[in-house]
């Protein structure tokens, strides 16, 4: 069984009515309950549970408060290639956008980690397009090996691979893996995934099952916010997470709430969220699984960003750049998206430490040596 | 002299104290300083001894006198956690190693066999080794013949603040186990730590409850006092209580 399987249970699932029969006694039980099953999740995402987003967020802040203190991670991506062969709709590095294409030297991954890690940063992200001519795993595990020297917490957020594959990354010292499946709707994942290794949604959706066999120690997941009905979206971005906790119980599940920002792609067809729904998935995702890590990203300005803070945020990205060699080369390979936060590394710790809470540029000791 | 020995070491405080969760790096000295806390952990994970910049690196605000303890967070299983004790001697945290193995991410309890075998391979290289259990006796017991240093039972699942939940099975370590027992993980107010106390634990450990108060440093000082009050109340021997009050018919007046 994979999750592949869970959401085979719920493609005919009548969400309409499920949500119509939420009562706001029932979303006060909810809150008021010590562990929710997953219905209980699915009725904190309903039209009812919106009234109730103050007495969530006091929820979620307390779990947050206990599990992971006045604590928050920061990281920053670390884009080292972006030929692509995908045709995702939505995405500045679709393989028909004519873009500034760049994959960096060795020398240059080299010179952009020292940089980085100069900074202060010690857990990055590292990025490319799938493209496996231009950026092989034999090169992203040369890359991995010389980040390796440089930071403490190595994450993946790269094309689906193999099992075999990921062992050889965790084993050159990668320790986390980003997936965000885009959307968990098969039919509109064939629609915006028009061509390329992408296209196949089941592949996709048990690429965190082959890193977890693999050995990562995280992994982040959530849909592209912006495709396709947002409360189906988080609810089934939500029961991967619990799925993939009960199947692997040493991995660490963190949820980010990606929502579909200006690129270079042509989608136009768009299921936009606001700011208060970003804020109720979260805050239902962390009752939901309470030990769940929250990653915001630059996708949300700043202000968006800082409010959210005490909510239940463990991570946040500084000192940004989707592009290739963002840090240290005079002509960078074409950005993925335009952030919209766009501060320093300082900036944000200031930010941080002014909700009282603690930047933390280190958590995390390399298994491999 | 009420005196709490680890590995030969007098150990003046019986609170011990972690230092994760907190607000600031800043505040930790403060911590020391109002819990009067001697033993104090650190995640080695946490540890950046080339910290960009000197305020990242937290073993810059833990005094020179404080018994320092890295905790092995992180490791899912017994080869690493020796892995990270290693690395916790080169950074320069000494040889006392709090042995935490956890590769449950749902309710972070500790894994006990993973534990013991880390235990039986630190201490044949000379480390002095505080397992982090679940609080069983026989494995408190096979914890002792590895030559474990102290065993740390928890009393609740790491950051719920509840309590002695396993009273129980801790009372029944505290009469069985003939090496100091420090209850670890749940504790999450000065009460719970004088109970534990009070039922004879040799020292306590708290972090989250501290970490998480709206005053930190204050709270730290109460923890002390609680911790205090506790052996004091333990050493004195109190009356037991008595849930019915005494008969005044004896149903045994009769043997004279």
């Amino acid at each position: 069984m994979t999750f592949y399987d869970v959401v085979q249970i719920f493609k005919d699932f009548d969400y309409d009515s499920f949500f119509k029969g939420i009562t706001d006694m029932q979303i006060e039980k909810i809150i008021a309950k010590d562990k929710l099953d997953k219905f209980d999740f699915l009725a904190l995402l309903s039209p009812t549970a919106e009234k109730h987003i103050e007495e969530m967020a006091q929820k979620a802040h307390n779990i947050s408060l206990k599990y992971f203190g006045k604590n928050v991670l920061i990281y920053t991506p670390m884009y080292v290639a972006n030929y692509c062969e995908n045709k995702c709709v939505y995405c500045g590095y679709n393989c028909t956008n004519d873009i500034n294409r760049k994959v960096l030297s060795l020398d240059e991954v080299e010179k952009e980690a020292k940089a980085v890690h100069d900074m202060g940063f010690r857990h990055v992200i590292l990025l490319t397009g799938e493209s496996r001519k231009y950026s092989p795993v034999s090169y992203i595990k040369d890359c991995v090996k010389i980040l390796n020297k440089y930071f403490s917490s190595i994450c993946l957020e790269i094309y689906s691979l193999k099992k075999e594959e990921y062992e050889e990354l965790v084993k050159a010292g990668a320790d986390s893996l980003t997936m965000y499946q885009e959307t968990y709707n098969e039919e509109l994942y064939s629609k915006v995934h028009l061509g390329g290794p992408k296209k196949n949604y089941r592949y996709r959706l048990e690429t965190p099952e082959r890193a977890c066999e693999a050995g990562v120690y995280s992994v982040g997941l959530g849909p592209l916010y912006g495709l396709y009905d947002w409360r189906q979206e988080a609810f089934l971005g939500g029961l991967h997470g619990a799925y993939i906790q009960k199947k692997f119980s040493g991995v660490d599940v963190n949820f980010s709430v990606p929502r579909i920002r200006p690129h270079a792609g042509s989608f136009n067809d768009l299921h936009e969220i606001d700011e208060k729904t970003v804020v109720q998935i979260l805050l239902a995702l962390k009752l939901f699984i309470p030990r769940s890590g929250t990653n915001i990203t630059t996708r949300e300005c700043s202000e968006m960003r800082n409010n959210l803070i005490p909510l239940g945020v463990t991570k946040m990205s500084a000192g940004v750049s989707t592009e290739v060699g963002g840090h240290t080369q005079e002509n960078p390979g074409e950005k993925q998206f335009d952030t919209s936060d766009k501060r320093s590394l300082e900036e944000v710790r200031e930010a941080i430490t002014s909700k009282g809470y603690f930047p933390v540029m280190k958590d995390w000791e390399p298994m491999v040596s | 002299m009420d005196e709490l020995v680890i590995a030969n070491k007098k150990i003046k405080s019986r609170f011990f104290i972690g230092t994760g969760k907190f607000s600031s790096n800043k505040i930790v000295p403060d911590i020391i300083k109002s819990s009067e806390a001697q033993v104090i952990t650190v995640a080695l994970r946490r540890i950046d001894i080339h910290a960009t910049e000197s305020k990242d690196n937290i073993l810059n605000y833990i005094n020179k006198d404080c018994i320092l303890v890295a905790n092995t967070s992180g490791a899912r299983n017994a080869e690493e956690a020796i892995r990270l004790a290693h690395l916790a001697k080169a950074t320069g945290c000494g040889n006392w190693v709090k042995i935490e193995v956890i590769s449950d991410s749902k309710y972070l309890l500790p894994d006990n066999y993973e534990t013991l075998k880390a235990t039986e391979t630190l201490v044949k290289e000379g480390f002095v080794v505080l397992p982090y259990i679940s609080p069983d006796l026989m494995d408190a017991k096979r914890l002792v013949g590895a030559g474990a240093s102290a065993v740390m039972p928890l009393g609740a699942p790491i950051g719920t603040n509840r309590g002695l939940k396993t009273k129980e099975l801790l009372k029944i370590i505290i009469d069985e186990i003939d090496i100091p027992v420090v209850v670890d993980a749940g504790i999450g107010k000065p009460s719970h730590a004088a109970e534990a106390m009070e039922m004879g634990a040799d020292a306590v450990l708290a972090n989250t409850a501290l970490a998480t108060a709206e005053n930190p440093v204050l709270i730290a000082e109460a923890f002390k006092l609680a911790v205090q009050a506790g052996r004091k109340a333990f050493l004195s021997k109190p009356g037991i209580g008595k849930e019915l009050a005494s008969a005044s018919s004896p149903l045994t007046g009769f043997l004279r």
